[in-house]
């Protein structure tokens, strides 16, 4: 069964993010870049298949300059089997729509039995390439998948997904696009053999013209970025712990109309 | 002149910080008080190819290069200074050794299982009465047709406790000296071979020390590591790559002890601002980020020789030295960074101030590295 996880490179989360000159983009210097949490769930869901079912492929694909390299040998570090690189500067200022349709010629290449990704990338937080993937391809999606089991034969997936207060569990027939959830697995380290033998497995660079996706212009633009304003400072209340308690009363009820 | 990692050195760093600060870091304190040996993280280490670095794969190692060693042992150490000896004992002065000198049956037995972390194993030399001076070992071992008889005592073994053989140091033809020591590999079990005792320490609580005793102990020829007298050249090789493990074991705890003292000087006030504006912390911060980048750098030098072939063991004492007296130096101010909270187990710095003294005194005390070093500048070596 091939598996293919869509991945996406972003700041590390210990990132202060600033944004830059150009207030439509962030001060990239000196970020560290990993892969996104969610898409790490995806990866390691993808392993642990494959592992269960004794057999398949795993491949990871990314779209995005060079140093998306470093996120693709970190998945094949993991265990992905090999690696699909889209690394052409006309998908510079792709948008969720254009991205999807990018994946979405990749995958129709591969012809995977599975599509699995994070629930959304950390760093825009927009969650909606599974979704337009899934549309494009005419396949079933389901998003925040907290378990997945697929049935011997390799026709049907059963998925639970996250829901308030419990799980709702699906089944779907392959191929699907699932999203990963937090909770869904715990991610591997990679091992030292694994990162070790990274550089000999395959990374293939792909440009529009391989996929035969033409470089349209996004469709969504971003304006401006803008930082919060900074939050207020707590205050601390303090002196007799009766009328300290009173003060406390007050202030929840008639500032910050609380309570 | 390169002096920045390659993108496999990067990720083998990532990938060990992730892991000491996900699944060391919060039982560090724990361990420590309770001196409890962390099994599961050690076994853990050996899972991901931490305790076998440099040994190809096809004995059971990782086949990475001593610079990934050092990166690893360091963002170990920066968690938890007594994973991180357990580390470099096994990969440097176990591993290492019975790879370099072992036979192709003995690596079968005492490398695979080993390097891949399954079972751990230590380094049998300090006697109480061959410290520095290890010259002067004690325990015999006196051959009995295809087998020797050991009796002696070993002080002050590392992962001694939890070791399943242990590389030991006997005299096996005392009127030739140091040169009529040899090394056998002794496993666990063996009818005489008794671990009496282990030491209570100052630091690197987590990680077991302990005494042996052999009494008419009897372990096959076929148990000794390369020829009989090679013993003490086997010891001191080992030792040179230990000390890079050490160094970077080194780097480790300053570099912990003094994103500890950093966090603190940003969080904490004092006459209205935090401390780190003050001009006196300001200089201690300063001084120990210079030291420590300094050793980091002189430990990776060692281990760069190394990996290019080339004599290392000068820069590796110089790298030890250097390392812990930074170690000792960069924990000390951290603690005083603190102020009172540093003296109280609440806050973790006090650990690394109590792991940091020992990096000073084993594996070669910064007396003897003074002595190695000043040897070879003078063409004594």
């Amino acid at each position: 069964m091939k598996i293919l996880v869509p991945v996406k490179q972003v700041p590390d989360t210990a990132t202060q993010v600033k944004v830059g000159q150009d207030a439509r983009q962030i001060e990239t210097g000196g970020i560290t870049w990993i892969i996104s949490p969610y898409d790490e769930f995806a990866v390691e869901e993808a392993l642990r298949i494959k592992e269960k079912r004794g057999e398949g492929e795993v491949v990871v694909v990314s779209l995005g300059p060079d140093r998306v390299k470093e996120a693709l040998r970190s998945a094949l570090a993991m265990g992905a089997d090999r690696a699909i690189h889209v690394n052409d500067p006309a998908f510079n200022e792709a948008d969720t729509l254009l991205t999807a349709r990018v994946l979405a010629a990749v995958i129709k290449q591969e012809a995977p039995a599975l599509v699995i990704v994070g629930r959304q990338a950390i760093d825009d937080d927009m969650g909606a390439v599974p979704a337009q993937l899934a549309e494009l391809l005419g396949w079933p999606s389901l998003y925040w998948v907290m378990e997945a089991a697929i049935d011997a034969g390799g026709r049907t997936i059963r998925a639970g997904r996250q829901v308030e207060g419990g799980l709702e569990v699906f089944e779907a027939p392959l191929p699907c696009v699932l999203t990963a959830q937090k909770g869904l697995n715990e991610p591997r380290y990679p091992t030292l053999k694994g990162i070790m033998g990274a550089k000999k497995k395959e990374i293939k660079d792909l440009r529009a013209d391989d996929l035969g996706v033409a470089p349209e212009s996004a469709q969504l633009s971003i304006v401006r970025l803008e930082t919060l304003p900074p939050r207020p400072p707590g205050r601390i209340i303090g002196g007799d712990v009766r009328e300290a308690a009173h003060e406390l009363v007050r202030a929840l009820r008639e500032e910050a109309k609380a309570i | 002149m390169r002096v920045e990692l390659t993108e496999e050195q990067e990720m083998i760093r990532a990938m060990a910080r992730e892991f000491a600060d996900k699944e060391i870091r919060p039982i560090a304190a724990d361990i420590d008080r309770g001196a409890r040996f962390p099994q599961e993280t050690v076994r853990r280490m050996g899972a991901l190819g931490l305790l076998g670095m440099t040994i190809p794969p096809v004995w059971g190692g990782s086949g990475a290069d001593a610079v990934s060693y050092a990166v690893a042992v360091e963002e170990i150490a920066k968690a938890c200074a007594s994973h991180a000896v357990v580390m470099s004992v096994n990969n440097s002065l176990f591993c290492e050794p019975v790879h370099k000198h072992g036979t192709e049956e003995q690596k079968k037995r005492f490398l695979v299982p080993f390097a891949s972390g399954a079972r751990i194993g230590c380094f049998a030399l300090t006697e109480p009465q061959a410290g520095s001076d290890a010259t002067n070992q004690a325990t015999l071992a006196v051959r009995d047709g295809d087998h020797y008889v050991v009796n002696g005592r070993k002080l002050f073994v590392t992962n001694g406790r939890e070791a399943a053989a242990a590389l030991v140091f006997c005299q096996t033809d005392r009127a030739l000296g140091h040169h009529g020591i040899s090394a056998l590999l002794i496993e666990k079990g063996t009818p005489g071979f008794g671990v009496p005792r282990v030491e209570d320490k100052l630091g690197l609580r987590a990680s077991d020390t302990a005494e042996f005793v052999f009494e008419d102990c009897r372990v096959p020829v076929g148990n000794r590591l390369a020829g009989e007298g090679m013993g003490f050249k086997i010891a001191m090789g080992a030792l040179d790559g230990g000390r890079i493990g050490i160094a970077a074991q080194a780097v480790g705890i300053a570099a912990g002890a003094w994103e500890l003292a950093l966090a603190y000087a940003r969080e904490r006030k004092s006459f209205g601002v935090p401390i780190g504006q003050h001009q006196m912390v300001q200089w201690m911060l300063a001084d120990m980020a210079t030291a420590i980048d300094a050793a980091r750098l002189l430990t990776l030098k060692a281990a760069w020789l190394k990996d290019a072939g080339q004599p290392f063991g000068t820069v590796a004492a110089m790298a030890k030295l250097f390392a812990a007296e930074t170690a000792m130096k960069v924990a000390t101010d951290a603690v005083q960074v603190h102020g009172g909270y540093g003296y109280i187990t609440d806050y973790p710095v006090e650990r690394y101030f109590r792991d940091a003294k020992i990096t000073q005194i084993y594996e070669g005390t910064s007396q003897i590295q003074k002595l190695v070093i000043a040897r070879a500048v003078l063409g004594e070596a």
